[in-house]
């Protein structure tokens, strides 16, 4: 549904995205991750058609975005970064408009109306002028605003931005949701967001695509990931380092916490795919030295270590 | 076109979400009104005319309209509403258009609501209502001018007020290049074609056309000119803040 080949865009002589392609397929939620500054919605822009790209091309359900920006914007839903709206209309008679501008109009017009409102849950506010809402809610009627021609393509800017955590739950689960049926991108620096909504991930740093897969790849490029956290009763942690030091499978032992009662040590694996191999060697060497096990965990690998290490070593560079 | 009408009614209701069309609509009249009693003495000029009316349009104009256009464009990139509104399936065209024909519509009210001014002065005497007529054709398409230069300026800035001074200067340049009292100095100073080549662009002489009766075609082709110029510089400076 969208295809980004090759993207890029220059304001004067700052590169603000530098050679991006992807592909978003219908049933798609895409993740957006990356510092700020680093591209995002700029690249978003591009898409929606709000920006020129300086080079590239980004296609919208077979349209390119510059040739046919008609076509390729009525596909579309967006929601801008910072969920702008027009203060002095009401949420309804906002709606309205956008609804005439997608060239909704009658009957439709009120069903579009009634079905974004129930889903963004703004029923109460129906009436209320913009300018006296608070943000949250203002927040949802620029996101209804993005659903009220059911489009086949959501982009959404920071869509989670402002909300209270329950409202960022709801927002995630109706992403989710929708993500079913559409193909999304959407944008956050918020990792938790990521792993609990998209079934795929995009680092972008500096401009560039540094990283692309399912939230799980990324997890596994994390140093930790696949590395077993030990904790044991009443033992002696450099002991402990030495003897795991000798399993086969292990890299490497790190002591996190030497304070009895409890001793908490990591163990690297050599190599990720140890098909718990290493956490049987490590049972093995418990039981042979009647260690008192209270705890032992397969790290996954955390979203946000990775992230930190390719962002910042890209900064390095 | 159905999106310059759904653009055009909301620009256009939005001025009546506030009070300021009604202060707006307010003021209007009581300065007309007040230029033709009290500086164009209407009453004792004796003479059944809507000229004292018609001739303070330009200078009244100059900041009436500015006040009613600055909000165009700078209001939409204040509140990022912009970034909504060139999203949307439309044309930037089609928002330009209907953004102003909604002000334009706005000014032809406040305009329209002179009426009882051309009731007086039918009851009174026994005016020329062609010239009236005419005169109100002028003052339309005056208003238009200043309003397309102001959707101009409007687009340049964030700022509504930067946007009203520069709308201003630029119409009084419009106005002055062609007003006698400025163009007889000028002259001493400057070449005779220059003075004559700047005067062709003053809205002077064409609204003195039309203050005379006459509804020449050239002077309708200044006036659509003088609006269509603007409004396309304003489409170059929206596609530019977007490059």
């Amino acid at each position: 549904m969208i295809k980004v080949e090759n993207l890029s865009k220059e304001f004067g002589a700052k590169v603000a995205v530098d050679d991006v392609s992807f592909t978003v397929e219908r049933g798609e939620i895409l993740g957006f991750l990356g510092p700020n500054g680093a591209g995002k919605s700029t690249t978003m822009r591009m898409i929606t058609g709000y920006i020129p790209p300086t080079a590239g091309v980004a296609r919208v359900g077979n349209h390119d975005v510059i040739e046919n920006p008609i076509e390729a914007k009525r596909l579309i839903g967006y929601l801008p970064e910072s969920a702008p709206l027009y203060t002095d209309m009401t949420v309804e008679g906002f709606l309205g408009f956008c609804a005439e501008v997608r060239g909704i109009s009658g009957a439709d017009k009120a069903k579009a109306i009634d079905r974004a409102m129930e889903m963004c849950f703004l029923g109460q506010v129906r009436h209320q002028s913009v300018d006296t809402l608070s943000k949250g809610y203002r927040h949802r009627t620029c996101f209804a605003q993005s659903i009220i021609h059911d489009p086949d393509i959501l982009v959404m800017d920071e869509p989670t931005d402002g909300l209270d955590p329950n409202q960022k739950h709801e927002m995630r689960m109706l992403i989710r949701r929708m993500g079913q049926s559409k193909a999304i991108i959407f944008s956050t620096h918020i990792l938790e967001e990521v792993e609990a909504a998209c079934t795929r991930a995009i680092i972008i740093d500096q401009g560039k695509v540094v990283a692309n897969g399912t939230p799980d790849e990324l997890k596994n490029k994390s140093e930790l990931a696949g590395s077993y956290i030990v904790s044991l009763n009443n033992s002696e942690a450099a002991a402990v380092r030495d003897k795991l030091n000798t399993i086969v499978q292990a890299a490497k032992v790190t002591v996190i916490n030497d304070k009895a009662p409890i001793i908490t040590v990591r163990v690297f694996p050599k190599s990720k795919d140890s098909n718990g191999e290493l956490g049987r060697a490590i049972f093995e060497t418990a039981s042979q030295n009647s260690w008192e096990i209270s705890e032992i965990k397969k790290d996954e690998g955390r979203l946000d270590d990775v992230f930190r290490e390719i962002t910042l070593s890209e900064t390095k560079n | 076109m159905s999106s310059i009408w759904t653009i055009t009614k909301r620009e256009l209701a939005g001025y009546f979400y506030s009070p300021v069309a009604y202060v707006f609509l307010v003021i209007f009249l009581l300065m007309t009104g007040a230029f033709t009693f009290l500086i164009g003495q209407f009453m004792d000029s004796n003479q059944a005319s809507l000229r004292p009316f018609f001739q303070w349009h330009p200078w009244l104009y100059l900041f009436l309209v500015p006040a009613v256009g600055m909000r165009l464009w700078s209001e939409e990139r204040r509140l990022g509403t912009m970034e909504l509104l060139l999203t949307m399936p439309i044309s930037l065209w089609h928002c330009i258009v209907g953004k102003f024909i909604a002000s334009w519509l706005f000014l032809t009210l406040a305009l329209a609501l002179t009426f009882p001014i051309w009731i007086t002065v039918n009851y009174l005497g026994d005016p020329d209502n062609n010239v009236i007529f005419a005169s109100y054709i002028g003052s339309f398409f005056l208003a238009g001018a200043y309003l397309s230069v102001t959707s101009m300026t409007s687009a340049f800035t964030r700022n509504q007020v930067i946007s009203f001074i520069l709308s201003v200067v630029i119409c009084l340049f419009l106005v002055l290049c062609g007003f006698p009292p400025v163009t007889d100095v000028v002259e001493t100073v400057a070449p005779r074609w220059i003075v004559e080549f700047t005067a062709a662009f003053s809205v002077m002489p064409n609204i003195e056309q039309f203050n005379n009766g006459q509804i020449d075609s050239r002077s309708v082709i200044y006036f659509l000119s003088v609006i269509g110029f603007p409004l396309f510089t304003t489409s170059v400076i929206i596609k530019g803040l977007r490059a």
